[in-house]
């Protein structure tokens, strides 16, 4: 393997694009990511490359093949759990990261205990019933903490119905709120792309103090 | 009686039940994110949760897919 450069020239090099000020903040910032699919693994990929400080990233599942239309992993990954297949991949963009991994199913009543240290959590559930799960568990014991979820990210209508929606401060729903996974409407890499990168922007906006 | 849910006015029977007012609007109940009158309803109370006249609901549905 080539020699990869040292952690001071990765920060360097975010310092001169982001500013110092930025960097600092981005590098004290710990960010929970509530599965690891089409969603979660492409919100993950953009924070570490901005240096989030800190991920905890929670899934269950392994990779499969039909995951691979959207999700970001690679074909010699098949089989490994999808959060130590995702670390190994953020760790060739920035390996100077903290990484936590949970490799278990969530519930509702987890999500405070697990996550209660982060800034903002992003909910990049599949599931319906957790997507609810998760509002709800932020909404009533994770007080001050920044979440952004996201429901309706299928199929290929327009992008620019996919919104950010402000529910209360420091809370966030990305989507067009309607477009579900199910009969004949499949989750492709474009839309689902969109909105991840939706819920990565707003993370960063609540990070910096932009966005209450 | 008269509630309000997202903003609109909504005729139901006296005494309705939240879940049930979930189903007769076609929502499934665990997918769905419930304010009533301020507060975040647990997911346990929806069965007891009892809607009185002037009740205001947010709902909040998700659909799957991530």
């Amino acid at each position: 393997m080539t020699n990869i450069p040292g952690k001071n020239e990765l920060d360097a090099v975010l310092v001169e694009r982001h500013s110092e000020e930025i960097c600092l903040r981005l590098q004290r910032a710990t960010v929970a990511v509530m599965g690891l699919g089409g969603l979660g693994s492409s919100v993950a990929v953009a924070l570490v490359r901005i240096g989030v400080g800190k991920l905890l990233l929670a899934d269950y599942d392994a990779v499969e093949l039909s995951n691979l239309n959207r999700q970001y992993y690679f074909l010699d990954q098949l089989g490994l759990p999808k959060t130590e297949a995702l670390q190994q991949n953020l760790a060739r963009i920035n390996p100077y990261l903290r990484i936590d991994l949970i490799n278990r199913r969530l519930t509702e009543e987890m999500i405070p205990e697990l996550f209660s240290d982060a800034d903002v959590v992003v909910e990049c559930f599949d599931d319906p019933i957790m997507k609810a799960a998760g509002l709800r568990a932020v909404l009533t014991a994770m007080p001050g903490v920044g979440y952004v979820g996201a429901s309706g990210v299928a199929g290929y209508g327009e992008n620019n119905i996919i919104q950010t929606r402000k529910i209360q401060d420091h809370i966030y729903l990305v989507g067009d709120f309607e477009s579900a996974a199910e009969d004949g409407i499949s989750l492709m890499a474009p839309r689902v792309g969109i909105a991840a990168h939706h819920q990565a922007n707003q993370v960063l906006r609540i990070l910096l103090g932009v966005d209450t | 009686m008269k509630i309000i849910c997202n903003g609109a006015k909504k005729e139901i029977q006296e005494d309705a039940i939240l879940v049930d007012f979930l189903k007769s609007l076609d929502l499934d109940p665990d997918t769905v994110v419930v304010e009533c009158d301020g507060e975040i309803i647990a997911r346990k109370d929806y069965e007891s949760q009892i809607l009185v006249d002037g009740t205001k609901l947010e709902l909040i549905r998700f659909v799957g897919g991530g």
